[in-house]
């Protein structure tokens, strides 16, 4: 069979068969070439030799941590992880996160959740080549990172400084998740790492100022005990 | 000789109070005690007890023992001290104590050859002050003579000693008297001094000297007869020499016999805590420790004991049956445990012997361990004046601290193995709860997904079929939160859940548990009302979003589309209070409360799905976080459910670019 040369490769390691099949079902659909690895051994040597786009990781293999493929993938590829997980594993969804997973989808979840994680993954790593934008909108917000400026239905919106800076790490992440610990570590400084409060108040005095409901938001969202994600 | 007077500067160090036996003793501890007080200083009572102090006989012992006793219940530290020469031993105390200031009595005029004590105990201990309390004005005389007719009354002998010392004497005399034409009246004085040697060691200083004097005076009236012309002289000499060896030698030997019976003594003691302490270092079980403490004390003191251990309210329960096994088991009546209580509420000893309920016949010792008491021994001894001298009562004392580290040792023993089990059942509950979790949700996750790839299969499933694929999602989707609560509520329930407690921003929870339970709502307006400027709560956002997922849910499934829910949040009074309500049917009456039982669901046989866990594990959730929660109907139509959590006291706020908070109230609808 052949198929165009542009097909991406994507590779899933999950022992799960019915996991499998269902996020490979869902790839092929947009136009993915699916390969499937059951342990944690196979994964790490079709990582090598399938050179994948995007992988898709489960943290809880049969014969080792998710985490040890991880770390192995990026000591020399910055290739799209995605990681699979229980809800109660909050630790384990930072821990991947911090060791350069790029974002997760906790178990049970939908394919249109899935999907919409690996475009978004995929989005910021073709944008990581290319010029990164001047200009980012979502919703009703619109931020000029040359100017330093943020408008709201054309409106100036008064950000201070560190408010600013929170914005625009979770910009620099658009549509992934940033955890709590990392925007800490670059907002605040890294003394800093035990105020975790310190996020919560600025991510409300954000919504406050982009949102149309600072309750019920639409970008700013919380990723609860793990960190927060900007959806554009 | 005594140096000031008077209260000179009493207030550099502890005061001394040092007693000797003496009439004037009881105004030495009041004054000392007197002193103590005015100079804030803490203060020492200490007897020294040697060989002239035991001479003075036993009631005055026990009189100044009862002197010690009343220092100790004024606060005083009491010791009793050995040694041959008390002015060094006091010396040696008072510098070990920091003792700046010794108060003793003034002594009756003694003979030009004693040095009177004070001026000894100066000598000893130049850099002590000394304060001599002088003797009542009244009747100086009176008490001193009448205790030292009652020491020397006490010192009166068994006659047979003395008959038996002067039988010797006289037994020597018949032997030596016919060799003292032969022999030089030198060696016979010898023969006569080894007789007094023995006598002494046998019988005592009393009969010793008896024995020095019968042996004289048959010198004395064997000589004229024989060559007492010839050197009178050289005669009496002799004689006067042996009076006066036999005189010291009686009393030097005596003294030695004295010390060494009291070594004796406290080698005794000694081996006994020694063998003691070795019974209770093995015994792993406080009834072991119950059976050696009362070998030991049957041993040592002939006494009948058992230990009282309190319960957890700290109430002494009694004393098992057969606690003893002759039969000889303490009975202990109501008045004794209430005794034993007063011993362990007040971590002193009562009973015989002590100045609280000393009719008691049982002297009731609390167990005082390092950490806390640990319960009360009773003993009964079969002579109660036993318990007031000194050396018993220290080593009932000793036992009972003994007996106290052995208890708590064991009790520790205890706690360790508690703590080993429960660390060992923990690991096993979250390793089945871990396991459980992945193995039911495995599938689930299959479910979702497969039914989802369903409806998004190609080409298109038909109306009815999408239907059906939708309704498999929903449904697997639902069974996942049921799998959740279960799980939740299982680790909550086994204690076994650890709360991740941070300073949370309510209204960001409120919106996370929304956007988690949005499909749930369906057709439902949900909005909310939560002003600015709420301050930060402490909880576990997890378990909170849980919560709130839970009765988002409820009010989903118990409420016709198109209905509306409403989360609102207010902090009043140090709380929390955020509640869902909705304009929907509303509970069923009088059973609010119930709802939040396991199981419970409001319409008993329904065709909503759900087994009622949701509220229970809303319930349990608040309640880990130290706050309550409750149901009501609305006045108008539709049910509340409302929780509390407590506020506490916020971490400080980021640097200063925050920007005035204003309390209007939002209102925000989709």
């Amino acid at each position: 069979m052949s198929i165009e040369p542009a097909a991406p490769v994507a590779l899933i390691v999950e022992d799960e068969p019915q996991i499998r099949r269902f996020v490979r079902m869902a790839l092929e659909g947009e136009g993915w070439q699916v390969h499937q690895s059951e342990t944690l051994k196979r994964g790490l040597i079709d990582a090598g030799t399938r050179t994948p786009d995007l992988i898709i990781l489960d943290l809880g293999l049969p014969d080792g941590d998710g985490l040890q493929l991880i770390r192995d993938v990026r000591g020399w590829s910055p290739v799209p992880i995605i990681v699979l997980s229980a809800r109660i594993d909050e630790g384990d969804k930072i821990t991947a996160l911090d060791a350069g997973a790029d974002d997760y989808l906790t178990k049970p979840f939908g394919i249109g959740e899935l999907l919409a994680r690996v475009r978004a993954a995929l989005r910021r790593q073709h944008k990581a080549g290319g010029e990164p934008s001047a200009r980012i909108v979502f919703g009703r917000v619109e931020v000029d990172l040359h100017k330093r400026t943020v408008q709201r239905d054309g409106q100036p919106v008064h950000l201070t400084p560190t408010e600013y800076k929170l914005l625009s790490v979770l910009l620099a992440n658009l549509g992934r998740v940033v955890t709590a610990p990392q925007l800490l570590r670059e907002v605040w400084g890294p003394s800093n790492a035990d105020n975790g409060h310190y996020v919560r108040i600025y991510m409300g005095h954000l919504r406050q100022k982009l949102e149309d409901d600072p309750a019920q938001p639409r970008h700013l969202l919380t990723e609860t005990a793990v960190g927060y994600r900007l959806q554009p | 000789m005594q140096s000031s007077e008077s209260t000179s500067s009493p207030g550099f160090g502890a005061v001394l109070a040092v007693l000797r036996a003496d009439a004037c003793d009881e105004r030495t501890v009041a004054y000392a005690a007197r002193l103590a007080a005015l100079a804030g200083a803490p203060w020492h009572a200490v007897l020294v007890e040697n060989a002239p102090m035991r001479r003075r006989g036993e009631a005055a012992r026990l009189r100044t023992l009862e002197l010690l006793r009343g220092a100790q219940a004024q606060g005083a530290v009491t010791t009793v001290l050995e040694g041959r020469d008390a002015a060094a031993v006091i010396s040696a105390y008072a510098r070990r104590h920091g003792c700046a200031t010794a108060v003793l009595a003034r002594e009756r005029a003694s003979p030009w050859w004693h040095t009177p004590f004070a001026r000894r105990l100066a000598r000893a201990a130049p850099g002590l002050d000394l304060v001599e309390v002088a003797a009542p004005a009244s009747s100086p005389a009176a008490p001193a003579a009448g205790l030292a007719r009652e020491a020397h009354a006490d010192a009166t002998p068994a006659p047979r000693r003395y008959l038996a010392a002067v039988g010797a004497s006289l037994g020597t005399a018949l032997v030596a008297l016919p060799l003292l034409p032969l022999l030089d009246v030198a060696n016979v004085g010898m023969l006569f001094l080894l007789t007094v040697v023995l006598v002494a060691i046998r019988l005592g200083r009393g009969p010793a000297i008896a024995a020095t004097l019968v042996g004289f005076c048959a010198l004395v009236l064997a000589a004229p007869r024989h060559r007492y012309d010839v050197s009178e002289f050289k005669y009496t000499v002799a004689l006067v020499v042996m009076l006066a060896v036999g005189w010291i030698t009686a009393r030097l030997t005596s003294d030695l016999r004295e010390q060494a019976q009291s070594a004796i003594g406290r080698e005794a003691r000694t081996r006994a805590l020694y063998e003691f302490a070795r019974a209770l270092s093995v015994a792993l079980q406080t009834e072991q420790v119950f059976e050696i403490t009362r070998r030991f004390l049957a041993r040592s003191f002939d006494a009948r004991a058992a230990i009282l251990l309190p319960d957890d309210a700290g109430r002494l329960r009694w004393p098992g049956p057969g606690a003893d096994a002759d039969g000889k088991a303490p009975v202990l009546s109501v008045l004794d445990m209430a005794a034993a209580q007063w011993a362990f509420d007040h971590a002193a000893p009562a009973g015989a012997g002590t100045a609280t309920l000393p009719s008691n016949p049982y002297l009731y010792l609390p167990l005082l361990a390092p950490m806390r008491s640990r319960g009360v021994l009773a003993v009964r001894v079969p002579d109660v004046a036993a318990l007031l001298v000194p050396e018993r009562r220290e080593l009932l004392d000793a036992f009972a601290a003994l007996a106290a580290i052995a208890l708590e040792r064991v009790h520790y023993v205890d706690v360790a193995q508690d703590a080993v089990v429960r660390m060992e059942g923990e690991r096993l509950r979250n390793s089945l709860l871990a396991a459980l979790s992945h193995d039911l949700r495995t599938p689930l996750t299959g479910l979702v997904g497969l039914s989802e790839s369903l409806t998004l299969s190609r080409p298109p499933l038909a109306a009815a079929q999408m239907e059906l694929a939708a309704a498999l999602r929903d449904e697997a989707r639902r069974m996942s939160t049921l799998v959740a609560n279960l799980l939740d509520m299982a680790r909550i329930q086994s204690g076994g859940v650890k709360l991740n407690l941070q300073w949370q921003v309510v209204e960001e929870t409120i919106g996370s548990a929304l956007r988690a339970c949005r499909w749930q709502m369906g057709a439902r307006t949900v909005a909310t009302r939560i002003p600015r400027g709420l301050p930060l709560v402490r909880f576990d956002a997890t378990l909170l979003e849980r919560v709130l997922c839970n009765l988002l849910e409820n009010a989903g499934k118990y409420t016709p589309p198109g209905a509306r829910v409403t989360i609102a949040a207010r902090a009043d009074d140090g709380q929390l209070l955020v509640s869902v309500s909705d304009d929907g049917p509303g509970l069923p009456a009088g059973r609010e409360d119930a709802l939040f039982e396991k199981f419970e669901r409001g319409q008993q046989e329904s065709s909503i799905s759900g087994v009622g866990l949701g509220l229970a594990i809303c319930r349990a959730i608040v309640e880990a976080h130290g706050g309550g929660m409750r149901a009501w109907n609305q006045p108008d139509a539709g049910a509340c459910f409302e929780f509390n959590l407590p506020l506490g006291e916020p971490p400080p706020l980021p640097d200063a670019d925050l920007e005035p908070h204003d309390t209007t109230t939002d209102k925000h609808e989709h």
